[in-house]
């Protein structure tokens, strides 16, 4: 294990039963974060990457969910332990920011009590104490007037104040592990900037690890340290952030980031279209490499039977060898 | 001449309150705005939440009450008749939606779907519909074995399309798209939105086209108008205003909008931290003091502001 290591996924498989039969979700991912680094996980729509930041805590419903492989949260494995003493981490050492705050807060409790909510769980602190923190936190998210907004209910905040509240709750015990799902997408873009602004800031100041799950690239470029690709349940592409952008190789990747809107837009110019359609989890291909049929000019030999991990550059990985000799339909 | 004029709309909401339930003040959700698109042209509008984008479209297409203002098509003033059903003017003029899972029944099949605006406007026998219908689809891309299913076995991008087909069923002039793509995953989106361009150089179709996304907007537009609390705060040819951009509010927006470059992290963190400043220091300069948005001023050809 690595010093500062936070986290390492273990080729983990999240499957959901449907018609009493399992899928997997999440098919076989491994990765690692270590302290003071933001990971992004970034794909469509039903790849997985959800799946993937609940196994984490495990907040699947465990009737419909089979999670195999192995959790490391600082060298314990987190799916061998049974709820109690799962919830000794859950929100102490691990917070999580979920996208829609407005479903994540109770409706009926105010939102002081929310927040001291897991102080009273986790920390042995008199009411005082809890108050105290409570407003401290409140005023760290950055709510002008956190007395007052201690004694409201979430219904009484605008959703930007709605967020911070959540990331209050979230880093109210300190955790050194924060899973932040989709937690922006939501929100306005003025108000976006300021929530990613606040997330950064107090990433640094607690030099805790976060793992940012998000479809949008450009938060992705401007928060993370690291970014795994997700597709159909597999990680195609992982490595720095710089290195992705800049010289994307999956070509799944390369695709996703010609179909961004407004970065190049010449009168008259076409987007990037995918062909097809994301597999639906039932009727997805399992075998050879699952972004084959969206390329269909792509002969069968560049594919792997079996497609492995190619380390390209330090820390860089891609894949299946079709990204050897791939290039986009119309670039010939 | 433009297809759409609109002069000095405003559309207010009472707010009741008290026992007897009197207006007791007023929401402005619009207040005052005028703008004009020509036939083929996409007009974009860009806000935040609660700027009163929508309600704009929804005043537009005669989904809600106009309280003062007048709204011209084709040079016909047709205030008076905007409500109405079965006027030209509905015809004329549709709709795209956002969420195509509340905007398509789930309880008919894709031909009645479709049909329905045919069926309100045009008594055509069930083979002609039929066949229209067919037409219709193979605009958009799908099969026409499409005709007997239901939304439900459709994808999100599937289902936008078929709103586009029901759009497009009375051959309208000007198509109303509030926020067409904000619920599609990026790949799905572009294709969408390659096609309105396709159909709009097949049609000679004009787009309002609402957005908060930015960089969407820039793709499909070219001329932008940028709304706040109700107000124009800046409109004009989209370079101008994304090279250029005056007011405080379009300069706040613009600088918010992430970069797919990670290297201009620091630079664009340092910009953010800059105009937050302006917003601070500068505010009431572009605000007057019940914090209205002034109204607009000619800047240069084709650009204004809303300055004092």
């Amino acid at each position: 294990m690595e010093k500062n290591e936070l986290l390492r996924i273990d080729n983990l498989i999240t499957s959901f039963r449907i018609d009493g039969q399992h899928y997997a979700a999440v098919d076989g991912v491994s990765l690692s974060v270590s302290e003071n680094e933001v990971f992004a996980i970034v794909g469509e729509s039903g790849c997985g990457k959800s799946a993937l930041a609940l196994s984490v805590l495990s907040l699947h419903n465990s009737t419909y969910t089979k999670v195999e492989g192995n959790i490391y949260f600082k060298g314990t494995d987190l799916l061998t332990m049974n709820v109690d003493e799962l919830n000794q981490f859950r929100g102490k050492d691990i917070g999580m920011i979920f996208q829609d705050p407005l479903t994540a807060l109770n409706p009926l409790m105010k939102i002081g009590e929310q927040i001291e909510e897991s102080l009273t769980f986790h920390m042995k602190m008199d009411k005082k104490q809890k108050k105290a923190r409570t407003i401290e936190l409140l005023e760290g998210v950055g709510i002008v007037s956190p007395e007052l907004t201690y004694s409201q209910f979430p219904h009484e905040l605008s959703g930007g104040m709605r967020q911070r509240a959540m990331i209050a709750i979230a880093l109210a015990c300190k955790p050194s592990l924060v899973i932040a799902d989709e937690p922006t997408t939501a929100l306005d873009v003025t108000i976006q900037a300021q929530i990613l602004d606040l997330l950064k800031k107090l990433q640094k100041e607690m030099k805790s690890g976060i793992i940012l799950i998000t479809h949008d690239l450009g938060v992705v470029a401007e928060m993370a340290d690291k970014v795994a690709v997700m597709y159909a349940g597999q990680v195609v592409e992982t490595g720095a952030v710089g290195a992705i952008f800049k010289n994307p190789l999956h070509p799944y990747t390369r695709s996703l980031l010609a179909s961004v809107p407004g970065v190049d837009s010449a009168e008259g110019n076409r987007l990037h279209v995918i062909e097809g359609m994301v597999p639906s989890l039932k009727n997805m291909e399992r075998e050879g490499c699952r972004f084959a049929p969206r390329i269909p000019w792509v002969d069968k030999s560049e594919h792997e039977e079996h497609p492995e991990y190619h380390e390209v550059d330090k820390g860089h990985f891609v894949l299946c060898s079709c990204y050897k000799n791939f290039s986009m339909r119309g670039e010939g | 001449m433009a297809l759409l004029e609109v002069n000095d709309l405003k559309v207010h909401y009472p707010i009741r309150g008290g026992i007897l339930g009197r207006v007791q003040s007023y929401v402005k959700a619009v207040d005052g705005i005028s703008f004009r698109i020509d036939e083929g042209e996409t007009l974009g509008l860009v806000g935040e939440s609660g700027s009163g984008k929508s309600t704009t479209g929804k005043a537009v297409m005669g989904l809600v009450e106009i309280t003062a203002g007048e709204i011209l098509f084709d040079g016909k003033d047709i205030t008076r008749y905007i409500g109405k059903n079965h006027s030209s003017y509905r015809k004329s003029v549709q709709m795209i939606f956002q969420d195509s899972y509340s905007s398509l029944n789930p309880k008919k099949r894709i031909l009645d779907i479709i049909a329905e605006p045919l069926r309100n406007f045009e008594k055509q026998t069930a083979g002609k519909e039929k066949k229209r219908i067919e037409e219709l689809l193979e605009i958009v891309g799908m099969s026409s074995e499409t005709m007997f299913k239901y939304p439900y076995e459709f994808s999100g991008g599937q289902r936008q399309r078929i709103g586009i087909a029901r759009a497009l069923a009375l051959r309208p002039k000007l198509i109303i798209a509030d926020e067409p793509v904000s619920a599609l995953d990026l790949s799905v989106q572009a294709q969408v939105l390659n096609f309105m361009k396709d159909i709009q150089k097949q049609f000679n179709l004009a787009f309002l086209f609402i957005s908060h996304d930015l960089g969407v907007v820039k793709h499909m537009c070219k001329n932008l108008i940028i709304m706040n609390k109700g107000r124009i705060v800046e409109k004009g040819v989209k370079e101008r205003i994304f090279e250029n951009p005056q007011h405080i509010y379009t300069k706040r927006l613009l600088a918010a909008i992430p970069d797919i470059n990670p290297d201009r992290r620091e630079e664009l963190q340092h910009f953010r931290e800059q105009v937050a400043e302006e917003y601070e220091s500068k505010y009431h300069i572009y605000y007057d003091k019940d914090q209205r948005v002034y109204d607009l001023k000619k800047t240069g050809d084709d650009h204004f502001v809303a300055l004092p």
